[in-house]
């Protein structure tokens, strides 16, 4: 969880949407354990130093906290990490978002679901949709694996398997799938009380509440709706953990997954009007979506409902790629792919 | 871990080559209109089944090469030249993955 993004156009997105998460376990009524503990992203040169510095002063020109820190401050937040000079990548600095931090996916999950149940919504669960009834108006039925659902509008919100409904409905999107892994260790004592991120080892590391670390990197370097991850990244997160916390090298790994990511280009998501008239998009967050949950949920209804973008995704429509307009916010992706 | 073929080298692992994603993309010509050529530089065919993509050797000989592979279950399908054009075998799931792209490309 994080708004630690470069342009204008993400920055206020995703401060909007860390402000709406910072509320949302009392508008949810549910415990989703937010817990601000900080984002610290390393520095292992001078060239990471050089560009964080850029990173965390636009930051602070778009209005979201940001702070700079010399390797003694990052030695001393995180003491599990090795700081020595002799490290492979010894840590030179880096920068903390402090209201960063993490967030129980299930319960963001769980929580929404019951409010919107609450407000009226019909969820239908174990449903796929197979197919759209196409007519000179647009798409107005969606055929599933249980039954056929007459919608005025629809939206599609599948992240990586969104390209295969828009292949149904007979647009091409910017978006190609692949797998994103994480892991999750054994649990441990409290060893570390804030997220840590460093994008030229490919990992990122925080601990959860039961004490497990909870690990990721980068993605699987090629297409792929397998929902399992391969073995050579596995090696290579694992091996960037280690390169940053040597005593970590006992640990065992309770869990691994991947998810499917649907990744754009420029790493901004694409929200808004699809070819077809009434069908809206809602996709190509990448490995980075589970962040801008309730804003994009917000601005998401707010298209849909009155047929036109909202003013803080406005820019994010798929017309930008024909415009020229792209966001290229490597910052998306947390570390670099 | 996928098991490459690199055409001159043959069988190595995955952690030798780079996928330099889709392939058989013609470059549209100069007067083409700024949505042709946002298709050709952004959009892509996102198939879940057979995919036709390009892959370079990068920590072997280099070479580039063409590979047909299924991107649910991970199977390599065909591998064949940079220029040569998408395989027609019998394999179901490459002719549907041929069936596929050619819909898309209607
Ligand atoms: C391992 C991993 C780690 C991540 N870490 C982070 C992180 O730290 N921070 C962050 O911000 N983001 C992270 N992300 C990214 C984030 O999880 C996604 O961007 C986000 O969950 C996407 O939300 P969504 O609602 O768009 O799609 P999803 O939550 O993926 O939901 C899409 C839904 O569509 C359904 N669906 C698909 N096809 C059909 C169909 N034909 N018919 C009906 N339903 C269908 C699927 O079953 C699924 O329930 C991570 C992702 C992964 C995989
Ligand atoms: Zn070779």
């Amino acid at each position: 969880m994080r708004s630690n993004y470069l342009f204008p156009e993400s920055a206020r997105f995703y401060e909007h949407s860390l402000r709406l998460y910072e509320r949302l376990g009392r508008e949810l009524d549910f415990n989703i354990m937010f817990s601000q503990r900080g984002m610290l992203t390393l520095a292992h040169s001078r060239h990471d130093l050089e560009s964080q510095r850029r990173w965390a002063n636009a930051m602070r020109l778009n209005g979201v906290d940001s702070e700079l820190l010399d390797t003694d401050e990052v030695a001393e937040l995180v003491p599990a990490l090795d700081c020595s000079p002799s490290a492979r990548l010894p840590v030179m600095g880096g920068f903390i978002q402090k209201r960063g931090g993490t967030v129980r996916h299930d319960a963001v999950a769980w929580g929404y679901a019951r409010a919107a149940d609450a407000l009226g919504v019909d969820i239908i669960q174990n449903c796929e949709v197979t197919g759209f009834e196409l007519s000179s108006g647009g798409a107005h039925t969606v055929k599933t694996t249980r039954g056929t659902i007459g919608a005025d509008r629809i939206g599609l919100a599948t992240a990586g398997h969104t390209t295969t409904l828009a292949d149904m409905l007979g647009f091409r999107l910017p978006m190609t799938s692949y797998a994103l892994q994480a892991f999750v260790s054994e649990p441990l004592k409290p060893v570390l009380d804030t997220v840590v991120l460093s994008p030229a080892c490919g990992v990122y590391v925080s601990q959860s509440d039961k004490g497990e670390l909870v690990v990721g990197g980068g993605l699987d370097l090629y297409a792929s709706y397998a929902q399992r991850g391969n073995l050579p990244t596995v090696e290579q997160t694992l091996r960037g953990l280690l390169t940053l916390f040597p005593s970590f090298s006992r640990l065992r790994m309770l869990r691994q997954w991947a998810g499917i990511v649907d990744v754009v280009a420029d790493s901004t998501p694409v929200l808004g009007r699809s070819p077809i008239p009434n069908v809206f998009l809602n996709c190509g967050w990448g490995t980075g979506g589970f962040k801008a949950i309730p804003a994009g949920g917000w601005c998401f209804a707010h298209t849909i409902a009155k047929n036109e973008a909202h003013p803080l995704t406005a820019a994010f429509g798929l017309d930008r790629f024909a415009r020229g307009a792209l966001i290229d916010e490597a910052a998306a992706s947390g570390i670099a792919h | 871990m996928l098991l490459l073929t690199c055409p001159h080298c043959g069988p190595r692992d995955e952690t030798e080559f780079s996928c330099g994603g889709e392939s058989h993309i013609a470059r549209p010509s100069l007067e083409a209109t700024d949505d042709a050529w946002a298709d050709y530089v952004f959009f892509r065919t996102n198939p879940m089944g057979v995919t036709f993509e390009r892959w370079r050797h990068a920590y072997g000989c280099g070479c580039w090469f063409n590979v047909a592979r299924d991107v649910v279950n991970h199977r390599i399908l065909a591998t064949y030249a940079m220029t040569d054009p998408k395989p027609a075998t019998s394999e179901t799931a490459i002719s549907n993955g041929l069936q596929q792209s050619a819909e898309l490309a209607r």
